[in-house]
């Protein structure tokens, strides 16, 4: 079935069986590899996007819900090429990631959430994590990384 | 100008954090066809009939590949480490198949292989796969399997025994029958899994017109893997390019070569002339990524009355699962890291390795040394209980002296070479931890405090060595690019280390150029021909090595380039800031950008003895493996009704020789000692009787979060390795080693169970593992 998604303020409309996933929809039809998959079941956060600007699990939806919603990826953050925003520039000056295979879903989680809590304290940043699974840093550069952001 | 030893920033970062970088799922080729596999249901079982009709006619099918059908193809895969040159020694070999063609010996073990137009095609007929198994008991325990009556897992070999190796030195049996103390205690240590956040993946393409294949894998060691395929496909080294580009994790599993998919994906690209991938789901991945860590030792300690060890004897079983590729590496790091820090005149030292129908068993972060430690350490708690010794001080008492490196410890190491300390310093380190963790404030005040106001707090303090950077060798070729820039190619692949970075820094300082200026290229056998992997912490220390050494011989020539241009002694020319000059004439300056080109005439002759352009190989192979220590000290309270532990102060301190960047480093530490948390108080594999794994996902192996690991406190001490140029040691498996030893301690001390009789000799547990435990006293 046709269907039509917004994802970084641009409009896709692709040819879909109504079982593809929205992750493989991103990843694979528009080509928007940045979103990772790392489960497949909703548990490791690593393919977080925005929908309609709240965190969500492209993983667990399918492509064609995302009809009529306005989805926001790793893509869409960086104000210009070869720029990065306030909270990437922070990962990088924190060193909050290694292999940076979680990093686009976490990217996308703090995202929102310091729309919602701007200047969070570090319990606040660690519980707002604990969504997203990361093997590689122990998480306290990571943290470090969104109070570094939430200072800027 | 100088990085070197610098905290900065990473080169790879902004790609990664704009979604630009590639992995291996985000290659896509036109005519991208879709692998799954049918796996095994039975841990072990024979395979009576497999009938794959269905699934070839479904519409989207363009191949079902089943044993029978890959003819010569069929052979088990290579022994990657031989077995060590220990005499006596007992190895049988019998490595992983690419498909079950008659018994299946693990769960997940693959039978078939599916190539579909799109993935979701292809997961459908495997749903129309038919087999019919007899099924076999499963061997599990380690125990039952070398019992009288046991099933085989491999039916030929007559026994489950795949290996024994004794090593002994002093006389352990003497010092026993001279010891003020001899303590025995039997230690286990179970399953876990790696759980790197990409999982693994294969994508090849055959390219008839170039006459070359292309494979994208998500490997530690694409050159070995180059070599390999190019062997088994009837191709010249050449014809193939591997390439390992991000990696997503790999902590040691992704250095497993052969996996079957890696086998089979590459064969069915040529064959069908289509481009093929295969990625693994996470489901698969609990079953066939391999695994670590199952090991029982009966153990025993023999001392002095001072606390001073006169021996050590062990003896125990290490599970290799269905196949035992990997050789021993896994148990020799065990038999090896037990003696840790300390002078043990007597060490009689035995392992047998037991096939079980389980998952393969491979080096996963720390690679056995966690088992040595373990006991090492516990061993020392419990003496040191018995003399009436502080944990500290029994550990200071027979600590090898700062006058003693190198120090032969007079046994075999994982790389065959006699293990020898290269250098080291403990003492300062644990005055550091303890300090750092007000070790005598705690234990005079903090704790009888926390417990008269009914509180569980204790303390655990450990230490530990780490073999690092061991053989054979890496190399690096360093060329300067017209535009200026500095081009780096290796052949290791890099899973977050921070190469792009640490790699850059060593040849920025030779060169005098920006880090930014540096481009590294690591996991692409077109960009550097010959290299060994990422394993075993030796990134660092042997590509690290090798890229000095040729950074060095370009900076000569950039030199010896500019002299020639100036007109004047090499001694005299500055080389900073990406241009050379003649030292006071800042303002008449070459960039070497156009060095190169000078290199590098349209006219005239490249004289004999040099070469065109800016540009050197240059390789690095230490004799044998730097010896990095440290000691860990953490303070945990745990919740007397749940028994959850929550970490309240947590210190490394670390030793790995000169450092080349502190924040990559710290992330390394901070990594390590996450997977050790989980390792110790979250991760087990659960089978049941019938080799079923029952917690094979993210929601039922749980691993660690950001509530759950702590802010962690480092500080570093430095002594240089005598054993490479730049005087480093590796760090990637320091933060996860001796975290089992550290949290059974602590839990000890918390929630006072000597005072119960009860001690803690297994791991990992977990708050209801610990809750069992604590109702036996």
């Amino acid at each position: 079935m046709k269907v039509t998604i917004r994802v970084n303020g641009v409009e896709h409309t692709r040819e879909v069986e109504p079982r593809l996933l929205l992750s493989d929809f991103l990843r694979h039809e528009i080509g928007l590899t940045g979103t990772h998959v790392g489960c497949e079941h909703g548990v490791c956060g690593a393919c977080t996007i925005l929908w309609d600007g709240a965190p969500a699990r492209s993983c667990l939806a399918f492509a064609v819900q995302a009809e009529g919603h306005e989805i926001r990826t790793v893509e869409g953050l960086a104000p210009a090429p070869g720029k990065l925003n306030p909270l990437q520039q922070a990962f990088q000056d924190a060193h909050g990631l290694q292999c940076g295979y979680c990093t686009p879903g976490i990217l996308m989680t703090m995202t929102a959430f310091l729309e919602d809590n701007p200047k969070p304290d570090e319990a606040q940043v660690r519980e707002a994590l604990s969504g997203n699974l990361c093997r590689c840093t122990g998480y306290q550069h990571i943290v470090d990384a969104v109070l570094l952001a939430s200072q800027a | 100008m100088n990085s070197f030893g610098r905290p900065l920033t990473r080169n790879e970062d902004p790609r990664l954090l704009r979604g630009e970088a590639l992995f291996v799922d985000d290659v896509e080729l036109p005519g991208l066809l879709h692998v799954t596999f049918f796996r095994s249901p039975h841990a072990h079982a024979h395979l009576l009939s497999l009938d794959v009709s269905a699934a070839r006619a479904r519409a989207g099918v363009v191949a079902v590949v089943t044993a029978a059908d890959l003819g010569d193809y069929w052979q088990p895969g290579p022994l990657l480490v031989p077995p060590p040159p220990v005499p006596g020694m007992v190895f049988n070999q019998r490595c992983q198949v690419p498909l079950v063609r008659d018994t299946a010996r693990h769960v997940g073990e693959p039978v078939a292989m599916v190539i579909a137009e799109s993935r979701y095609i292809a997961e459908d007929a495997v749903g129309d796969i038919f087999a019919e198994w007899e099924t076999l008991p499963a061997v599990g325990d380690l125990e039952a399997a070398l019992a009288p009556g046991a099933a085989f897992v491999h039916a030929d070999l007559g026994t489950n025994v795949a290996a024994e190796v004794h090593q002994a030195r002093g006389d352990y049996v003497a010092a026993a029958r001279s010891a003020h103390l001899v303590l025995k205690r039997r230690f286990t240590y179970d399953r876990g899994a790696s759980i790197p956040m990409e999982t693994r993946g294969v994508v090849a393409q055959w390219d008839p017109r170039a006459d070359r294949l292309t494979v994208w894998d998500t490997t530690q060691a694409p050159v070995v893997i180059r070599n390999g395929l190019a062997a088994m496909l009837g191709l010249s080294e050449r014809q193939v390019r591997v390439v390992a580009p991000n990696i997503g994790g790999g902590f040691g599993p992704k250095m497993m070569m052969f996996y079957p998919e890696e086998v089979l994906v590459p064969w069915a690209a040529m064959r069908l002339g289509r481009p093929v991938k295969w990625i693994e789901d996470r489901l698969e991945h609990f079953f066939s990524t391999t695994h670590e860590r199952s090991q029982i030792h009966d153990a025993e300690i023999a001392l002095d009355a001072s606390g001073k060890i006169l021996g050590i004897k062990d003896e125990f079983l290490h599970d290799t699962g269905a196949y035992d590729p990997y050789g021993l590496t896994v148990p020799l790091n065990s038999q090896c890291t037990l003696l840790g820090c300390y002078v043990v005149p007597a060490y009689d030292s035995r392992f047998t390795a037991v096939f079980t129908n389980r998952t393969l068993v491979t080096p996963y972060r720390g690679a056995g040394r966690q088992h040595g430690v373990f006991v090492m350490e516990r061993l020392l708690d419990l003496a040191a209980r018995e003399l009436g010794l502080d944990r500290a001080e029994i550990r200071r008492r027979n600590f090898i002296p700062a006058d003693a490196f190198p120090f032969d410890q007079g046994v075999i190491y994982q790389d065959f070479s006699q293990l020898s300390y290269d250098s080291g310093d403990y003492e300062p380190i644990l005055d550091k931890a303890l300090a750092a963790i007000g070790y005598d404030d705690f234990v005079a005040r903090v704790q009888p405090a926390a417990r008269a106001a009914g509180r569980s707090l204790g303390l655990g303090l450990v230490c530990y060595v780490e073999g690092t950077g061991i053989g054979p060798y890496e190399g690096a070729k360093v060329q300067v690019q017209s535009s200026g820039k500095v081009s780096l190619a290796t052949g290791i692949g890099s899973q977050g280390q921070g190469h792009a970075t640490a790699f850059a820094q060593v040849v920025a300082e030779q060169l005098g150029v920006d880090l930014r200026d540096v481009e590294v290229t690591t996991g692409d056998t077109d960009q550097f021909y010959w290299g060994v992997g990422t394993f075993a912490s030796r990134g660092a220390v042997v590509a690290g090595s090798a890229a000095h050494e040729a950074a060095k011989v370009v900076r000569q020539k950039v030199l010896r380039t500019a002299a020639a241009h100036f007109e004047c002694a090499e001694e005299d020319l500055v080389l900073a800031d990406g241009k050379v000059h003649v030292a006071g004439v800042p303002d008449h300056a070459i960039t070497l950008g156009k060095l190169a080109g000078l290199a590098n005439p349209m006219r005239g002759a490249v004289t004999p003895g040099t070469e065109p352009g800016l540009e050197a190989t240059s390789y690095f192979g230490p004799a044998s493996g730097a010896t990095a220590s440290g000691v860990h000290a953490m303070i945990v309270e745990f919740d007397a009704g749940t028994l959850r532990p929550t970490i309240l102060d947590y210190v490394v301190v670390h030793d790995c020789g000169t450092v080349i960047n502190p924040l990559i480093l710290a992330g390394q530490i901070h990594g390590g000692v996450a997977q050790g948390i989980g390792n110790a108080f979250f991760e087990q594999l659960a089978w049941d009787e019938n080799g079923q794994l029952l917690n094979a996902s993210l929601a039922d192996y749980l691993i660690p979060t950001a509530l759950d690991v702590p802010r962690m406190r480092l500080e570093h001490t430095v002594t240089p390795s005598p054993l490479n140029p730049l005087g480093v040691k590796g760090a990637g498996e320091a933060g996860a080693i001796p975290v089992g030893a550290l949290f059974a301690q602590a839990i000890e001390d918390a929630l006072d169970l000597p005072a119960r009789g009860i001690e803690i000799l297994e791991m990992p547990l977990s708050p209801c593992r610990l809750w069992e435990i604590t109702q036996r006293g």
